[in-house]
């Protein structure tokens, strides 16, 4: 760690792994109820544990991303972090918002917590991911603009590289089109389309530049190959990411009520959208080849490996799947959509802030890398989360098909439920990938607590 | 990568790319605003429609069903429940109101959510807009959503 101020991502990454434990708590619960109907109902009814999982995900996703730019970007810039104090500031104030929506959620009904934050002055609750009281959107922005404004100008008065830069205009883009979440129109078509702004341009948009520059600073420092190079290929992946994906939002335009034409667009852009995530396995694989050194952070090297292959699989290879609009007639809204989601939010955003968070927390606590013993752990808990991520997206899968066949492919449809129950088998065994998920994580914290041999020094 | 290209090709690609896409979908987005009123409903766009639609949302009904296709897979598509219930919004009323508080033993239940009878009717009102939104394909496949 070259300058003191990089330490404040410390706190950022262990709150993103206290809250990443409350997701998979509530995950793992919601598993529980699509076999166990009644389990917990009516103190969590499964609407409630659903906000609480995606929610933390997000929240928790944020502290990864902003902990990791306060990390990285002091670093890139040759320069003490802007203002320190701004950055510790907004940290509780984003942990205490955070904290007290989650709260809010479990503790009252739904509809009270609308009423006790005024969202009748401003709706904008109660759609998808976009739960949050109005008053925390409004937080959520003013955490974001005081951590741009934090980063921007120790940026604009260090050394500008392109890692920082990219990174950059992610987190402005990141922060730009969470502004649509306050428009919530009563026309649901118009709602929709423009919900999509918010979801699709973070998630397939701006959110593929964050995690590309988080993988090839990542790769610079542990493989010691020329910064041109990395630079190179960096800038190619974002272009293909943007270059598909922003027409690429179509898929999601093919059967809300938007034009015809939507179908064509979408299927066509979006069945390019796995290429930026293929180069990004091929940049991780073959920078990591041609590497100049063998760093002693073994698992860092894995989980930016684990990263660009785990993106490809579920973004990539999971999304395309159901993106062609003749497929997504059938499979729209079931369970083959929960597995793309899954494996998707997996292998692109929970591993590259894991990577991150691996490769400078034993920075943050003066090593150069975490002791051999706790290595060991740590990347046990990497193939037991990854494999476990691996089967909850195949039964998933699985029960998606078996779902698509019996409503809406079979010559005698059946009603939701009916095939719900038929699908009984594949939950259960969800289930169990979701607890030996959990058990994964567990043994990932345990890591940073695991004593042993200090690695030996190769450089 | 070859030498041949340089990261100067690459940047530009990345910021002619960008912008040239972004372009592509504000211009798109125009066209499809300009082309809604003919399929998504307006014309029944009522002041109880658009009260229904905020007691969707401060119910979070999205955190169990689907709405044409999109929010969670635990409970029955409602983009099309209007068709599935017999085109009734009496129905529809019934089926939310008699919600046992206590859940059914065993199953997934839909919460008790103690809505008024004007509330009941404004939620049906606006699930009865939503089915009259004319999807591509008449999306969903069939009437089981």
């Amino acid at each position: 760690m070259k300058y003191e101020s990089q330490g404040i991502a410390k706190l950022y990454f262990i709150a993103a792994i206290a809250l990443f434990v409350g997701q998979i708590l509530f995950g793992v619960t919601m598993g529980l109820q699509y076999v166990m109907g009644d389990f917990l109902f009516p103190e969590i009814p499964f609407n409630v544990a659903r906000m609480v999982h995606t929610n933390l995900l997000i929240v928790w996703l944020l502290f990864g991303f902003m902990g990791s730019a306060y990390f990285l970007v002091p670093e890139e810039a040759e320069r003490e972090l802007y203002s320190p104090m701004l950055a510790k500031v907004m940290f509780w104030v984003f942990l205490t918002a955070g904290v007290l929506t989650i709260l809010g959620y479990l503790l009252v009904p739904y509809a009270r917590l609308a009423e006790i934050t005024m969202n009748d002055l401003l709706p904008t609750m109660g759609r998808e991911f976009l739960e949050q009281p109005t008053i925390t959107k409004i937080g959520i922005v003013i955490v974001a603009l005081a951590f741009i404004f934090n980063i921007g100008m120790t940026i604009l008065s260090g050394r500008k590289t392109v890692i920082n830069v990219v990174l950059l205009t992610g987190l402005v883009g990141l922060a730009v089109f969470f502004l649509f979440s306050f428009y919530n129109p009563d026309n649901l078509v118009l709602d929709k389309y423009f919900w999509w702004f918010v979801v699709h341009l973070w998630v397939e948009g701006v959110w593929e530049l964050i995690m590309a520059s988080l993988l090839a600073y990542v790769l610079i420092k542990v493989t010691g190959v020329d910064r041109e190079v990395i630079e190179k290929w960096l800038y190619i992946i974002i272009a293909m990411a943007l270059i598909s994906g922003l027409v690429g939002t179509g898929h999601h335009f093919f059967w809300i009520g938007t034009p015809d034409y939507w179908q064509w667009l979408g299927s066509i852009f979006s069945a390019l959208e796995p290429i930026p995530f293929f180069m990004m396995t091929l940049f991780a694989f073959n920078v990591v080849n041609k590497r100049r050194r063998d760093h002693p952070n073994k698992a860092a090297v894995l989980w930016a490996l684990g990263t660009a292959v785990m993106a490809f699989l579920g973004a990539g290879v999971w999304g395309f799947l159901h993106t062609l609009a003749p497929v997504n007639f059938y499979t729209h809204g079931t369970q083959i959509t929960a597995a793309h989601g899954h494996m998707a939010f997996y292998g692109a955003y929970v591993m590259v802030v894991l990577t991150m968070i691996s490769y400078s927390m034993p920075l943050m606590r003066g090593q150069k890398a975490a002791n051999v013993n706790a290595q060991k752990h740590e990347i046990r808990s990497f193939w037991i989360m990854t494999i476990s991520m691996v089967f909850i997206t195949l039964l998933l899968t699985g029960a998606g098909i078996m779902q698509v066949y019996l409503q809406r492919y079979a010559a005698d449809p059946l009603p939701f439920m009916v095939v719900q129950d038929r699908l009984a088998h594949f939950y259960w065994a969800r289930e169990v990938a979701g607890i030996t998920f959990l058990y994964g994580l567990f043994l990932y914290i345990y890591s940073f607590f695991a004593k042993g041999e200090e690695v030996a020094d190769v450089e | 990568m070859r030498e041949t290209f340089t990261k100067g090709m690459a940047r530009n690609i990345y910021y002619g790319g960008a912008v040239f896409f972004f372009l592509v979908l504000i211009g798109l987005t125009v066209d499809t605003v300009k082309r809604l009123p003919a399929t998504d409903n307006r014309e029944n766009l009522t002041e109880q429609v658009a009260a229904g639609k905020r007691l969707w949302e401060v119910n979070n009904c999205i955190g169990c069903h689907t709405l044409l296709g999109e929010g969670a897979y635990f409970a029955p598509e409602l983009g099309n429940v209007y068709t599935r219930f017999g085109e009734s919004t009496e129905a529809i009323k019934a089926f939310i109101k008699y919600r046992p508080v206590e859940g059914i033993e065993g199953r997934r239940s839909m919460p008790q959510f103690n809505l008024t009878d004007e509330e009941l009717e404004e939620l049906a009102q606006f699930l009865k807009y939503v089915d009259g939104i004319k999807t591509a394909r008449d999306w969903p496949p069939n009437i089981q959503g």
